[in-house]
């Protein structure tokens, strides 16, 4: 007879959750695995923790100097389909002083979670707290909300005759960003203002994933850590449309690696410019995060109510 | 910089927790995924991540046309609790669907589906 390692509580537990338990956790969508990406927001909920991010790039400008970021983020389920997020960064400058910026916290609904078609949406809301960060490193005074759509998309139900176009998949989302205040008094005696639009963030991810390649399309012998890689390309943009500034879109090209462990993923990206409004220089981007849905899957890593 | 240190750190830190366990990938199978085979296997073999939970795993074959080829006897392994395996009926030359869906030992559920095929 077969030795369970689950005492029988444990498998009626299981028995009763299970049909009830389409989105476990992170990105799982049938049998596609979506990466934590690093630029993008994802398009599910999670136990999840950013620990650190840290990127670096030279400002543009004759002043500007290489700043260097460091971020926190917490993902935490409330329920199996909602879930709400934090997250802080300490901005570090060459040349002026360093301090945190704003305070940022989310909350996401998980509104579909298709197996078959590998497809997954969530919609949900970012907030910049104004007033939380530093004043000397540029954070806002005002804050700012963005309503966003996520969606994630694997390729899986393509024909067999495109077979090695399956393991692509690609994330998504899309917002609008809704400053509290319009505009802000830069200079009482002349009465320079700086304006705020409302700008569409947009951002998408292509990504490859060898894992899906070797566990459901071909076994191309490939060892470890080669077996776990998923290639990608982040795109980000932000596009204000209007207070004088429509259509000056900046955005960023990051194309780089994510491998995916048991217990935590590590990225890394190139930051380029999508055009000379945002930039010149290339910078890049490292990430280190944790799914605490696996490392602790019956405290910490499971929604709080089921 | 001493944050930076401190959270590089924590992989092997958070790894060693002693009730950490993951989700089951699919890590080998035999029959190989997407593979072809001259003679037709008489068994099925899937190799996971992760320890399964048996009660909750199982695989199962189909043909072309949907008929079931595997014998129904579907286990996880006494000695390995990451390998399930099943036997197969004698198999005619032609494409064979492999599903699959198995419960990890802290109930994460996964699934997953490939193919091989028998003769040229």
């Amino acid at each position: 007879m077969t030795r369970s390692v689950l005492s029988g509580a444990s498998l009626f537990t299981i028995a009763l959750l299970l049909p009830n338990a389409p989105a476990l956790a992170h990105g799982f969508a049938g049998q596609r695995f979506f990466p934590a990406t690093i630029a993008t927001d994802d398009p599910f909920v999670s136990d999840e923790l950013s620990l650190p991010t840290v990127s670096t790039i030279r400002n543009p400008g004759p002043g500007g100097g290489q700043e260097i970021d460091t971020s926190i983020d917490l993902a935490k389920r409330i329920t199996p389909s909602f879930g709400i997020g934090i997250g802080e960064t300490w901005q570090h400058f060459s040349n002026a002083p360093p301090g945190f910026s704003n305070l940022a916290v989310n909350a996401k609904y998980q509104l579909l979670v298709d197996a078959p078609h590998e497809a997954l949406l969530a919609v949900g809301i970012d907030a910049e707290i104004g007033g939380t960060g530093a004043k000397r490193v540029g954070a806002d005074r005002f804050s700012t909300v963005t309503p966003a759509l996520f969606f994630g998309k694997g390729m899986g139900d393509l024909p067999d005759s495109m077979k090695w176009l399956k393991p692509f998949a690609v994330t998504g989302s899309i917002g609008v960003g809704f400053p509290t205040q319009a505009s802000t008094i830069v200079d009482p005696d002349t009465g320079n203002v700086e304006r705020h639009p409302n700008t569409v963030e947009t951002g998408f991810a292509i990504e490859y994933s060898l894992q899906y390649l070797q566990s459901a399309v071909q076994d191309i012998g490939l060892p470890a850590p080669f077996n776990r890689m998923i290639p990608l390309v982040e795109f980000s943009f932000s596009t204000p449309f209007n207070r004088g500034q429509s259509g000056l879109t900046v955005g960023t090209i990051n194309p780089g690696l994510v491998w995916a462990g048991r217990y935590f993923q590590i990225g890394a990206e190139a930051i380029i410019p999508a055009n000379s409004r945002t930039g010149r220089n290339v910078g890049g981007i490292v990430q280190l995060h944790f799914f605490l849905d696996d490392l602790f899957p019956t405290s910490i890593g499971r929604p709080i109510f089921h | 910089m001493r944050f930076l240190y401190a959270s590089l750190l924590l992989p092997a830190l958070l790894s060693a927790a002693p009730t950490a366990r993951a989700h089951a990938f699919l890590d080998h199978a035999s029959p190989g995924v997407g593979s072809t085979l001259r003679q037709a296997p008489a068994t099925i073999s899937l190799w996971f991540t992760q320890e399964l939970e048996p009660a909750f795993s199982t695989v199962s074959i189909v043909d072309q046309g949907g008929q079931r080829v595997d014998g129904g006897d579907a286990q996880v392994d006494t000695r390995d609790q990451t390998l399930l395996h099943a036997s197969l009926k004698p198999l005619p030359p032609g494409t064979y669907k492999v599903m699959w869906r198995v419960v990890s030992v802290d109930t994460h559920t996964t699934e997953g589906t490939f193919t091989f095929r028998v003769g040229g």
